[in-house]
């Protein structure tokens, strides 16, 4: 028997992952979930069908949309993260000891239950004390705040979906009313690759250029993400990215991380000469 | 009782292609095949269904067959006694019932803040208007509905009057007292006509205000494409027991085309089907979304998004809550700048806006995502661009000064001047804002100041001004002057 999962990176390109066995399948109020066990790597979760997180590849995801941000943010200790569900930006931002309150806003909560039973590798953070879950629409729950948090983390799914609304910029517009003064937001930015996922990513980016004054893009490697180039948004209204790091300084805090380092972090932001062409087309 | 699970055109639609007849008729696209690239882009299912009145098929100008079983169907879903399918937009369906209750030189009473469709028809049959003029919100600028009272003055001052037109509910949701208005016009022998076009719903959802045929009314307009779910350009005209429907039908054939799309039936018979069956949970669902969506709007601050709280038992007698109107002008903003702000800057596209407000239409085809969006944007819309709300012109209707007939002044000789030396002359054209529709003048009526510097405000914000003969509104066509 040969039990295959496969996900269409375009319509004429497809992806596929040889199954071990299905571990959980249901529908949500928003969105068909479902959990796989495979060989080569581990168990898996697809929303809708798309592939969102494998347990061998999720570190380098969850440790560069969250270590990023935190290290360049002098003081975080107020965080939002909308999305993730999987609780992966969860587990990376909870070893911060200085972070003193994570809001976290997911729109599904099924998607938590599941993972929290499924899925011990990201899902097990859920328990700390400075977490706070909403479970709303993100675009709703952000209209609301005002000059409240340091960092905001959009983990969002694809821009067509539940997550629709995450790409827009009345979303961003208020992200950047709910950021303090020196606030940063990063966001899950699409790839460059493909031409309909580059053009959802310079949509993105136009939208979020105009509504921060600093706004960088960044990127990573994710092998089972459509072309496997990823790439994040650095949205701020202070610091820069870069010119604004202090490597040695994050280092001292001595977190363990499988991906993430100083070096990468300031080589991340140099980008592929295709990518700086597409923003700039936007910019 | 008829069953409203049929949908009898349909039907035999489907059953046409099955017989795969061969067509030497029109039109000469023959199922497509003739036009590639219009069959690639609509779908050959559509394409398919283009087709001519024929025996199986029936003919929309003399229904014999499953025109007449769709149209008795409907009839019974509006609980009316006759129901007409319309292909020429429920602005044919307004001149049709204007055109069957008045005769040239016959008046008919109506308030001035109607569609061009009824003004038209007053050029197309020389009847004379008596204007009521609507009361205005003076917070939110905008003209309300017909109260009893003024109705009863008009039909005291014109008992000769043939009928009475109701524009009832109004764009922004206001209802004026149908029952009693249709009490007062049926004592004096007039007909009451209701411009329906924004209260489809009415008929099939819970907790509307009344409708027309529910009211007593004679004959109502109502545009299935709205809230109805139909196709643009389809429309339903509806008739009670007291009117001819077979007379009625001539008046329909002056000016209706003999080849009405099947596009354009099929989706009514179809749409009229749904509702029955299904209008309850259908308006449930867009009055839930309404209601949310203006609690949060008014929860932003600045903007109000009106409803029931409006009703003063005159000029607003009731109020649709399944429409969502919000005034802008506390924020600073017109309501066609924050219109198209929303299209510019957020890739929303709402209803109108206008001097004050903006109307963003709701349907069950809405996601709850998209409501998100829709509210999020206008908040931004006030941190981004909001200002001290003064300096706006909040009038969004000017009492007309009526010196001729629209017929007269429509045919008149006439003579194009520059819009500012206009002031004194009696106008011979429309000009309107567009949407909503409804003139700032209309043939016939005095070219005032006021009139001037509002169409230049109106201009200056952005809004999209029609109805002129020359294009770009810097001149206005007037009637030549006997000196």
């Amino acid at each position: 028997m040969e039990l295959w999962f496969t996900e269409r990176h375009t319509p004429n390109v497809k992806f596929s992952i040889k199954v071990d066995r299905q571990i959980y399948s249901g529908n949500s109020e928003f969105q068909r979930i479902d959990v796989f066990d495979s060989k080569e790597f581990g168990r898996f979760l697809t929303l809708d069908g798309y592939m969102m997180l494998t347990e061998k590849d999720e570190f380098i995801y969850h440790e560069m949309i969250t270590h990023v941000p935190m290290a360049v943010h002098p003081n975080p200790k107020n965080v939002l993260v909308i999305g993730a569900g999987d609780g992966g930006v969860l587990r990376e931002l909870t070893r911060y000891p200085t972070v003193e309150n994570i809001d976290l806003v997911e729109i599904d909560e099924l998607v938590v239950e599941v993972c929290k039973q499924y899925l011990p590798t990201t899902a097990c953070r859920f328990d700390d004390p400075r977490l706070h879950i909403f479970y709303e629409d993100g675009v709703r729950f952000i209209r609301r705040c005002e000059d409240m948090y340091d960092i905001i983390i959009v983990d969002s799914t694809d821009p067509f979906g539940p997550g629709e609304g995450l790409f827009t910029k009345e979303f961003y517009g208020s992200c950047f009313k709910a950021l303090h003064d020196d606030g940063i937001m990063v966001n899950q930015h699409e790839s460059p690759f493909y031409a309909e996922d580059a053009l959802a990513m310079q949509r993105s980016h136009k939208r979020i250029v105009e509504s921060f004054p600093i706004s960088k893009v960044y990127q990573a490697h994710i092998p089972t993400y459509p072309s496997g180039h990823w790439l994040f948004g650095f949205a701020s209204k202070k610091y820069h990215p870069t010119n604004d790091y202090n490597g040695t300084k994050w280092s001292m805090l001595g977190l363990k991380t499988k991906y993430y380092n100083p070096r990468l972090h300031v080589g991340s932001f140099a980008l592929p000469n295709y990518v700086e062409e597409l923003l700039r087309d936007v910019e | 009782m008829f069953d409203q699970n049929r949908a009898p055109i349909f039907e035999a639609l489907q059953k046409f292609k099955e017989m795969r007849i061969v067509p030497f008729d029109v039109p000469g696209h023959k199922r497509g095949r003739g036009n590639e690239e219009l069959t690639r882009f609509l779908g050959k299912q559509c394409m398919d269904i283009d087709v001519n009145s024929m025996k199986p098929l029936d003919n929309l100008c003399h229904p014999v067959s499953v025109i007449k079983e769709a149209e008795e169907i409907a009839a019974e879903a509006f609980g009316a006694a006759h129901a007409f399918f319309m292909v020429g937009g429920t602005t044919s369906a307004v001149q049709s019932m204007i055109m069957y209750a008045c005769k040239s030189g016959e008046k008919i009473i109506m308030p001035r803040n109607v569609h061009r469709s009824a003004i038209n028809a007053l050029i197309l049959t020389g009847a004379v208007p008596v204007y009521v003029n609507p009361d205005v919100n003076s917070q939110l600028g905008i003209a309300l509905g017909m109260s009893p009272d003024q109705v009863e003055k008009a039909i005291e001052e014109n008992p000769d009057a043939k009928a009475v037109l109701v524009n009832n509910p109004t764009y922004y949701g206001i209802c004026s007292d149908l029952r009693r208005i249709t009490e007062l016009a049926h004592a004096k022998g007039m007909k009451v006509l209701v411009d329906e076009a924004h209260g489809t719903h009415f008929y099939f959802g819970s907790n509307f205000p009344v409708t027309a045929m529910a009211a007593g009314a004679d004959i109502a307009s109502v545009s299935m494409h709205k809230s109805g779910g139909s196709l643009t350009q389809s429309s339903f005209l509806l008739m009670g027991s007291n009117i001819n429907a077979d007379y009625m039908r001539q008046i329909i054939n002056l000016t209706q085309t003999t080849s009405a799309s099947y596009l354009l039936l099929s989706s009514l018979d179809i749409s009229r089907k749904r509702l029955a069956l299904n209008g309850r949970e259908i308006f449930a669902k867009t009055v839930e979304y309404a209601e949310y969506a203006r609690k949060e709007i008014n929860g932003i601050g600045g903007y109000y998004a009106y409803s029931r709280e409006l009703i003063n038992g005159g000029s607003i007698y009731d109020f649709d809550i399944s429409k969502l109107s919000v005034n802008t002008l506390p924020i600073g903003l017109a309501g066609i700048e924050v219109y198209d702000l929303l299209r510019d800057e957020y890739d929303i596209q709402i209803e109108f806006g206008d001097i004050g407000n903006i109307l963003a239409y709701l349907s069950v085809g809405d996601r709850r995502q998209d409501v998100e969006r829709l509210i999020s944007a206008l908040s931004e819309i006030k941190r981004r661009f909001g200002k001290t709300g003064t300096g706006m012109l909040t009038q969004e209707y000017i009492n007309p000064i009526v010196a001729d007939t629209p017929r007269k002044a429509f045919y008149a000789d006439k003579v194009s001047l520059p819009l500012e030396e206009t002031a004194g002359h009696i106008c011979t054209e429309f000009v309107m804002c567009y949407p909503p529709g409804i003139p700032i003048l209309a043939p016939g009526e005095l070219i005032t100041e006021d009139i001037i510097s509002y169409i230049r405000y109106a201009k200056e914000k952005g809004c999209s001004m029609t109805g002129t003969e020359d294009i770009n509104i810097e001149r206005l066509n007037v009637e030549r002057s006997n000196d």
